[in-house]
């Protein structure tokens, strides 16, 4: 250390001064610790969880501080999701307890003298009021028109309940509004599904194609952490997306595709690795059915005629395709995962999942690894009744390749109409913010609307608690039990949630709520545990483990039986698909009278003066769940508007401007929301983070903060094959002033 | 001994964990931060080009900041870490006008605070709360005096560049490009 | 299109010092101290030429009034520390490399100094005077015999008063716009001019007053020649210090600047003084108080431009 740090005279004995200024230098000048004040560092505790911030589902330990608060959340190092990182929601997900807006009791829908407003209710009463709506909804149209929405682990505990209660209507949105296309695209491929945590072997990767697929923003753990190994080990990224995306930012090749046009792409791509007979041969001759069938499907469709729709020009196609082949078998075509997009997106998915056959890169490292998982027996109780109606009665013979519960289409038949065999009369809602949820607010309304009952568990006062006729606030992950953690890895693993603290306010559980609210409908026979840590020891001890054990490792790892997470080297395998094979050419969308292989076709594009909507995540946040995140709103409290700079010229924009938008169908934003100038966004299009402009009041840190990309989605694109939800066919333009101001305001 | 910081700029997504877990970790109040990213793009659509920078202290080998401090409350602990002592700072803001790098901040209690390295856990022989968070593991923390540390070994095998070199500071927070 | 963006923290005026960790406070300190160090300058200065009795304003009686002025300039710098019940750190060590620290202990020293130095004198300003104990008259005669001594001790003291509010800030080479050598003495310059000013001002002796407004001139010269200087230099610097320069030269600042720190503050009293010396009468305060005033803009004027001026990387 040189010597300037010398130059630094203290007067020795002018009191206690002299002393406190000598004090760190002379321990600096022998080396030794220094007596700076350092933060608390000794927590007093330490308890697993597993981060409710997002459904990755890191597995972490939540600290203590001395004063016995809540101090900081760190990632398990055993946990295969997170390595013992946690992202920055997980990380902040302390804010999620300390919000002082959340849910702190009851509510009831009360109509005192002509208005309707929410009451402060007692539990006993919230859960009265529910069990007597919902018995009067069994009576009346039976137990098959009441659905469950859920998008949080508390859903598993009104899962049992509403199955005992007669109904299996259990759906989240996570399905028709994300990965739906996928698993139904893969299920008819190859007989299997991606599911969460994608079984993509991106750490072992030579080439990772993204498709849209924003990870990095996409802040799903494993995929950034994954996606980080492989720059590292060299990798070739290549990533196709209209916007420059951070991920782009970090790739060898980024295709700056037409919105829109993937497909088109993905078949020349196709095209040439068949044409160039750059595909995995032995792999395809085993494995695969109808690759003549394909072979003559994609002959004309070559990188010129894609350029002409991709604007990709033909030789970056050929190299990015030569590259994909290269590094076969290690290569993903990452299937994505909030794949809605444009309504043939089983169609696009399905390409996808062609591409990665051709590879070879299914079953094999560096491709798709195939996942394990534990399995946890669930409490013993007598068989469920079988309902007499499901979801699907509502609209028979639509949907039928959908392997999961479609939501809007359950919302669709709330909406009464004669020629419908059934219609839902009742809402469970738990953990899911259906108003930015379910694109065409109008019709989740309108749905709403037309319902008897709705009841909301929730942890803050989102936008669908608005709606409800009792709310039930459920404490947060930091302050509760859930059932294990049981999803997929390359080794099955489980993991516990155990309350650090006790809940703030009045806040319950939703195990808590369940039990209490079986003992009112009389399903107590359901639920013969007598509290959660006897239901979670029991549910252990029959997996060899117990309540006790996890309590202290938080995750446990079981070694694979099979030692079958690759292929073995020209194995035979019978895959579940009609014709035992990986089907090129799928013979469950021909019986349903679907395309079998992919057809290209062309979507709608903006009007002069207006822009597609693009929207995506952001890294801090989670939809509009973090959006009033005291920790997370200090990184991020608003989504702004990304707008080219040539567009920005032509409107005469400022950056920061405050601006609103109006879509295709007249449909205006509530708030404004600040212009961000960049050139990271296309001409054509407009892009937003997804989860802001909340319009309820009481969340006071995000309340009217940008604008809600939900609210202009007024066009949706369903899917035919599994109802999934298009959501990217939306248009906007500007609107420089408040549209809102009538005219006498505006000339005051 | 000398301790540093390298940032690989490569691999750094810019998701701003490294400032939650410094928060969560120092307790540093909502509304402040010890360390920020920085994302600067360059070119006109589709030519384009992205540095994303998680930037902090730079705890420099020639403080400004410890220079122009008149209490001797900023000076420099083990290893060159540049630190603050609370009770010895009178908050006249010396410091961060003189800071090139605007790292400092005056604490709602009135003392100036910044990155400290996370000292309290460097000194247990732990990496700091921001390093150990990082998802991409692109911050690398050791003594630069050790050839082993995982900053020696980085710099050694990767190019890099420093912020502001001209303002002469000798920052010791490395950029690997 | 190049585009910088901090996607997180900082985008806060607590923690990002460009958007000013330095008010009015500061300025007010520099601008008083300046002032003080300057008349305590001429005084001392005169009273060792012996010009007493020819300058009474300048060596008896504006000092009586600099006290007050460096116990409001030290109140200023009080009401700018964020952690003030630590105030006393500053006499617990002496870091010569800060600015900060031995303006602190110079002003230590210097303000009893200009207390005793009044008060040697104030049986002159009032001849009735008593002193409260015999101890004080033994003191004062004590202090009157060694008045030399005492000037001597001064007119360093007030030197580096002086070139403190200008070291102070060019110490921090961050801030391109300060990082130049001649912040200082222009600053003790104009501190010397103010002080002349002042002595101007209150002198109700033709001589004195004359005399001062020479030196007056002569001061504003140099601060013009080195604010010309000054820019010079920057324009054949650095990146940054053109752009810092920028800041007065069609930037922000340049209105402020030109305007009332140098027009108002310097070339107008400059003319209305050279009208006098050729004997036409214009009453001294005139231009005395547009000098107070340009040098306090100026203090303001580079506080404020300085911390706007920054490195950009
Ligand atoms: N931080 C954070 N991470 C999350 C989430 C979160 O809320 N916050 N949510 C998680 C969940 S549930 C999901 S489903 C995933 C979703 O994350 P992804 O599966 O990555 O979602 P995408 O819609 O593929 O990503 C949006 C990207 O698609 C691009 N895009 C838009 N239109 C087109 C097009 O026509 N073609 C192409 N090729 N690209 C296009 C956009 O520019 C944007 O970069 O993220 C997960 N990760
Ligand atoms: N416009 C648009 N719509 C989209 C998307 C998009 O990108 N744009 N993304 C789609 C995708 S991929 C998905 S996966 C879905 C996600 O849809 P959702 O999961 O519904 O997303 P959020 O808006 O976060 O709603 C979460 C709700 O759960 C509540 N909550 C949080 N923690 C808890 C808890 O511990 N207990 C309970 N009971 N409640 C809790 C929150 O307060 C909030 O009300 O959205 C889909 N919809
Ligand atoms: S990825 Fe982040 S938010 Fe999602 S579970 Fe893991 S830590 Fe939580
Ligand atoms: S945590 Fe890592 S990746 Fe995220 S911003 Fe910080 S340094 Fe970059
Ligand atoms: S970065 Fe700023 S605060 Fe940190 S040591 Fe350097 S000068 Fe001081
Ligand atoms: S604010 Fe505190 S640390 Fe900074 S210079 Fe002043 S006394 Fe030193
Ligand atoms: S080293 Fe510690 S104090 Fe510094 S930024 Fe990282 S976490 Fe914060
Ligand atoms: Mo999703």
């Amino acid at each position: 250390m040189g010597q300037s740090r010398r130059e630094f005279l203290k007067i020795a004995g002018i009191g206690l001064g002299g002393i406190a200024v000598t004090a760190p230098l002379i321990n600096w000048a022998n080396g030794s610790i220094s007596t700076d004040r350092l933060p608390a560092e000794d927590f007093i505790s330490r308890t697993p969880t597993y981060c409710e911030i997002c459904f990755w589902k890191c597995a972490g330990w939540v600290y203590k501080n001395e004063k016995n608060d809540i101090w900081k959340i760190i990632g398990n190092d055993d946990d295969q999701h997170c390595n013992g990182r946690l992202c920055p929601r997980g990380t902040g997900g302390v804010g999620m307890y300390y919000d002082e807006d959340r849910l702190k009791t009851p509510l009831i829908r009360r109509t005192i003298d002509g208005k309707q407003q929410f009451v402060e209710a007692s539990w006993d009463e919230a859960l009265t009021l529910v069990a007597e709506n919902l018995a009067k909804i069994k009576e009346q149209h039976g137990p098959e028109c009441v659905a469950l929405f859920t998008h949080g682990s508390g859903g598993k505990f009104f899962g049992d309940l509403l199955n005992a209660y007669g109904s299996n209507s259990i759906t989240a949105p996570s399905f028709a509004q994300c990965r739906g296309p996928r698993e139904v695209a893969f299920m008819s491929t190859f007989g299997e599904v991606i599911a969460s945590p994608e079984r993509t072997d991106i750490r072992d990767t030579k080439c990772l194609v993204l498709i849209g697929s924003h990870i990095g923003e996409n802040m799903h753990n494993g995929q950034v952490q994954e996606m980080s190994d492989a720059i590292d080990k060299g990798a070739t990224i290549i990533t196709v997306d209209p916007r420059f995306s951070t991920a782009a930012s970090k790739s060898k090749y980024w295709l700056p595709i037409k919105p829109a046009t993937d497909l088109a792409l993905l078949l020349a791509w196709t095209h040439e690795i068949i044409y160039n007979e750059w595909y995995d041969k032995k792999y395809v001759e085993k494995y695969c059915y109808g690759f003549d069938e394909l072979k003559e499907h994609v002959k004309t469709f070559t990188p010129e005629w894609a350029y002409g729709i991709t604007t990709i020009k033909p030789h970056i196609i050929r190299e990015t395709a030569k590259e994909m082949a290269n590094a076969s078998p290690a290569v993903i075509v990452h299937p994505g995962r909030h794949v809605t997009w444009y309504g043939d997106d089983t169609q696009r998915l399905r390409a996808v999942a062609i591409l990665n056959a051709l590879l070879g890169s299914w079953g094999r490292r560096g491709g798709f690894y195939n996942p394990d998982r534990a399995s946890i027996p669930s409490f013993p109780h007598p068989e469920f009744p079988e309902p007499k109606k499901t979801w699907r009665d509502a609209h028979p013979g639509l949907y039928n390749l959908a392997s999961e519960v479609v939501a809007n289409d359950i919302c669709d038949s709330t909406i009464p109409s004669p020629d419908r065999a059934c219609n839902f009369k009742g809402w469970i809602v738990n953990g899911t913010n259906l108003i930015f949820t379910l694109p065409d607010q109008r019709k989740t309304l309108a749905a709403i609307q037309s319902l008897e009952f709705m009841v909301v568990i929730d942890t803050m006062p989102m936008e669908i608690t608005g709606y409800a006729d009792v709310v039930l606030p459920e404490c947060t992950y930091l302050e509760r039990y859930d059932y294990c953690r049981t999803d997929q890895n390359r080794q099955a693993s489980i993991a516990l949630r155990m309350p650090a603290t006790t809940p703030k306010y009045d806040s319950k559980p939703s195990w808590w709520m369940v039990k209490e609210l079986s003992k009112k409908m009389g399903l107590e026979q359901y639920f013969q545990w007598n509290n959660i840590e006897e239901l979670l020891d029991w549910q252990l001890k029959q997996i060899g483990s117990s309540l006790e054990e996890m309590q202290r490792i938080g995750v446990k790892n079981f070694p694979r039986t099979d030692d079958y997470l690759y292929f073995g080297d020209g194995e035979d395998i019978e895959f579940n698909t009609n014709t035992g094979k990986i089907e090129l050419f799928a013979t469950d969308l021909q019986n349903e009278g679907f395309d079998p292989m992919p057809v290209y076709t062309p979507h709608p594009e903006p009007q002069t003066g207006f822009y597609r909507l693009n929207y995506g995540r952001n890294p801090a946040h989670t939809f509009s769940r973090t959006a009033n995140n005291p920790n997370l709103t200090d990184l991020l409290d608003e989504n702004t508007l990304w707008v080219n700079p040539i567009v920005a010229k032509e409107w005469g924009l400022k950056p920061g401007q405050q601006i609103w938008l109006e879509n295709q169908d007249g449909i205006l934003s509530t708030f404004a929301i600040k212009v961000r100038i960049t050139e990271r966004i296309r001409h054509d299009s407009v892009y937003m983070v997804h989860g802001f402009g909340h319009t309820e009041k009481q969340l006071t840190r995000s309340y009217g903060k940008g604008i809600s990309d939900t609210e202009m989605i007024t066009n949706v694109m369903t899917d035919p094959i599994m109802g999934g939800t298009g959501m990217r066919g939306n248009f906007v333009t500007f609107k420089l002033e408040n549209p809102h101001l009538t005219k006498k305001e505006v000339a005051s | 001994m000398r301790y540093a910081m390298a940032v690989d700029t490569k691999k750094c997504v810019g998701c701003s964990d490294c400032v939650v877990a410094c928060q969560t970790e120092n307790n540093v109040p909502i509304g402040y931060c010890r360390d920020w990213i920085v994302e600067v793009t360059d070119g006109t659509y589709p030519q384009l080009e992205m540095e994303i920078r998680s930037e902090r202290c730079n705890h420099c080998d020639n403080s400004p900041c410890v220079r122009c401090c008149p209490t001797g409350a900023s000076h420099y602990s083990d290893g060159g870490i540049v630190l603050v002592t609370k009770d010895m700072c009178i908050g006249c803001g010396a410091c961060i006008a003189s800071c090139p790098y605007d790292a400092r901040y005056p604490h709602p209690d009135g003392y100036v605070d910044k990155c400290t390295f996370c000292i309290h856990r460097v000194q247990k022989g732990q990496n700091p709360a921001c390093v150990e968070v990082c998802p991409t593991k692109c911050l690398y923390f050791g003594d630069l005096d050790d050839p082993n540390s995982d900053v020696s070994k980085v710099l050694q095998k990767r190019k890099f560049k420093t912020l502001i070199p001209e303002a002469g500071t000798k920052p010791q927070l490395y950029f690997l490009i | 299109m190049k585009e910088e963006l901090i996607v997180s923290g900082r985008m806060n005026y607590k923690v990002d010092p460009t958007l000013h960790i330095w008010g009015w406070e500061i300025p007010l300190y520099l601008f008083l101290g300046g002032l003080a160090a300057g008349v305590l300058f001429f005084a001392a200065l005169y009273y060792l030429r012996g010009k007493d009795k020819e300058y009474q304003a300048a060596v008896k009686w504006v000092p009586m009034i600099t006290p007050f002025l460096l116990v409001i300039g030290l109140i200023a710098l009080f009401y700018d520390l964020n952690h003030k019940l630590y105030f006393w750190r500053l006499y617990t060590s002496i870091n010569l490399q800060s600015p900060m620290s031995w303006g602190a202990w110079a002003l230590l020293v210097i303000t009893p100094l200009s207390v005793v130095w009044s008060a040697t004198y104030v049986r002159e300003a009032f001849p009735f005077w008593k002193w409260p104990f015999a101890w004080l008259d033994t003191l004062e005669d004590f202090f009157i015999k060694n008045r030399t001594v005492l000037a001597w001790i001064m007119i360093v003291y007030a030197s580096i008063l002086g070139i403190y509010t200008g070291i102070l800030l060019s110490a921090f080479n961050s801030r391109p716009l300060w990082n130049t050598s001649i912040l200082g003495p222009l600053f003790l310059v104009s501190g010397l001019s103010a002080g002349a000013a002042l002595i101007m001002m209150l002198s109700n002796n033709p001589l004195e007053r004359k005399r001062f407004s020479q030196i007056d001139l002569m001061l504003i010269g140099i601060e013009i020649f080195l604010i010309i200087h000054m820019f010079m230099g920057f324009r054949a610097s650095t990146e940054v210090q053109i752009e810092a320069a920028a800041l007065f030269l069609g930037g922000p600042y340049t209105l402020p600047f030109w305007i009332f720190a140098v027009f108002l503050g310097m070339v107008l009293p400059a003319f209305l003084e050279i009208w006098e010396l050729r004997g036409n009468h214009i009453p001294a305060y005139i231009p005395a108080i547009l000098i107070l005033c340009g040098n306090i803009a100026l203090r303001f004027i580079i506080v404020y431009a300085g911390q706007s001026s920054r490195y950009l990387y």
